[in-house]
């Protein structure tokens, strides 16, 4: 073997511009995703809690649908399936912007809310009974109770599972390179491509994904015990 | 005209009927005392006036108006009948202050600084002073209590409906939330009391309805109630308790 390494090739230079134009593609879709795979999945997961049979039904349809298929397949789907049944407009707005980072958006999205509306459901049911009672009694309508007495409390209780969604979503995030988004994954095989030293690019990779995940999940670690009560019965 | 009024309430859970046809008006500043052994239909009577229970025949009015009208809100029918309940239900995330402006802010859209007044004015009310900014967790059982009465009557409702208020309060904190219901009754509140303190009874109500399996087994003004019950699941009851 006589394969020389340069760490120097993606330290520093335009290989190294690469990774970090990658790197800051990957947190934007993955936060943009974040927020709204969270407000998606609390959506179905209250759906599900109502008492309207078919507001349930379409609830349980979406999870059960977008848990149990592929990941890589949906976001095939959202890229190049999705576009026949879109009115021509809006395939020329999106393709006169991100149409590959819109269609990653959404494949994460969906794909996460998913499971987060299953989180959240959990989180629901150990929140007593009769929280959501003392909250209709006083006139709360369904949403109100749910927005300011049952969800801030199930938050609390799931924010362990929550983080670990998060951190799916950020690895599962390397696949939109599939659909030809720039993204950390896509630049660390680019800059392989040109220089053969794919040991380098993607050490640096791996380990810029690593520090993601670790510092989103130390970060609201941290917030949960600091800033937020703990929730006693 | 009566403020609420019940006629031939029946409610079954499945294949037990709970409610076997109850009858009662109740006016404007009347005081309610119901009691009855357990499982005998009071609590879920009262809970179906404010429509916390639904019920399968009979019909019940407030000011005149069936409460399952179709331009009944449901959430605005609530905010006049508000409701104590046996194990306080507070919003444990939430400060005292917010637990009792929460309502008003949301169902009444009353600006933030006027609910704050009114709250910590009915805080004092409860005797709650100085405790508006804990969590509920830091209360005691009576304290939490009374901030649930005070959490009700933010909404100014007309009617207040008690469902075993005192009944999962150490027997020292028992008055305190007593006594706040007996200022409540005499400055006139309408109220439906589930519960089984009989000097309450004596005291402050104007009428003790006794429930036993689902049904009405006898009311009177207190002092006829206790001295000369009729009925003999009344004596029986009375003897348990007294």
């Amino acid at each position: 073997m006589n394969y020389q390494f340069n760490w120097q090739l993606v330290l520093k230079g335009e290989y190294a511009d690469w990774i970090v134009k990658g790197l800051v593609v990957t947190l934007k879709i993955s936060a943009v995703s974040i927020v709204l795979a969270l407000l998606m999945g609390t959506v179905v997961a209250v759906l599900r809690m109502t008492r309207i049979r078919p507001l349930q039904w379409l609830s349980l349809a979406y999870t059960e649908f977008f848990r149990n298929t592929p990941l890589l397949v949906q976001l095939f789907f959202w890229y190049f399936g999705c576009n026949v049944i879109l009115p021509e407009a809006v395939n020329k707005w999106l393709y006169a912007h991100d149409y590959e980072f819109a269609s990653g958006v959404i494949g994460l999205t969906v794909y996460t809310s998913a499971f987060i509306a299953e989180e959240i459901r959990a989180g629901i049911f150990s929140i007593p009974r009769n929280q959501i009672e003392a909250s209709r009694a006083v006139g709360l309508s369904f949403v109100q109770a749910y927005r300011y007495v049952i969800l801030p409390q199930a938050f609390r209780i799931i924010i362990p599972p929550l983080i670990s969604q998060f951190l799916n979503l950020i690895k599962n995030s390397s696949l939109v390179m599939t659909i030809g988004v720039a993204d950390l994954t896509y630049m660390a095989r680019q800059v392989e491509s040109y220089t053969f030293h794919g040991f380098e690019a993607f050490t640096v990779s791996t380990l810029l994904y690593l520090g993601i995940s670790l510092i989103v999940s130390f970060a609201i670690t941290m917030y949960n015990k600091h800033f937020m009560l703990q929730v006693k019965y | 005209m009566a403020m609420i009024e019940v006629n031939g309430l029946q409610k079954w859970y499945g294949e037990f009927h709970v409610l076997k046809g109850i009858t009662e008006e109740v006016n404007k500043g009347e005081v309610l005392v119901i009691c009855g052994p357990s499982g005998s239909g009071k609590s879920t009577f009262i809970r179906c006036i404010n429509r916390l229970e639904e019920y399968q025949s009979g019909t019940i009015r407030f000011d005149g108006k069936d409460i399952h009208d179709r331009d009944v809100n449901v959430n605005s029918l609530r905010a006049e009948i508000g409701i104590v309940f046996q194990q306080f239900n507070l919003y444990p995330h939430l400060t005292v202050l917010k637990n009792v402006t929460l309502a008003p802010i949301k169902v009444k859209g009353m600006p933030k600084n006027e609910a704050e007044e009114v709250a910590l004015g009915l805080l004092e009310r409860v005797g709650i002073t100085d405790q508006a900014h804990k969590y509920p967790v830091e209360l005691s059982g009576g304290q939490q209590q009374r901030v649930a009465i005070a959490r009700a009557l933010a909404v100014r409702p007309k009617v207040m409906l008690f469902d075993e208020p005192t009944s999962a309060l150490d027997p020292e904190m028992i008055n305190e939330v007593l006594n706040v219901m007996k200022d409540l009754a005499r400055e006139g509140m309408t109220m439906l009391c589930v519960t089984h303190e009989m000097g309450f009874a004596r005291e402050v109500s104007d009428r003790v309805v006794f429930m036993d399996g689902g049904e009405v087994v006898e009311e009177a003004p207190p002092d006829e109630f206790f001295k000369n019950p009729r009925h003999e699941r009344t004596k029986a009851f009375l003897k348990e308790i007294l």
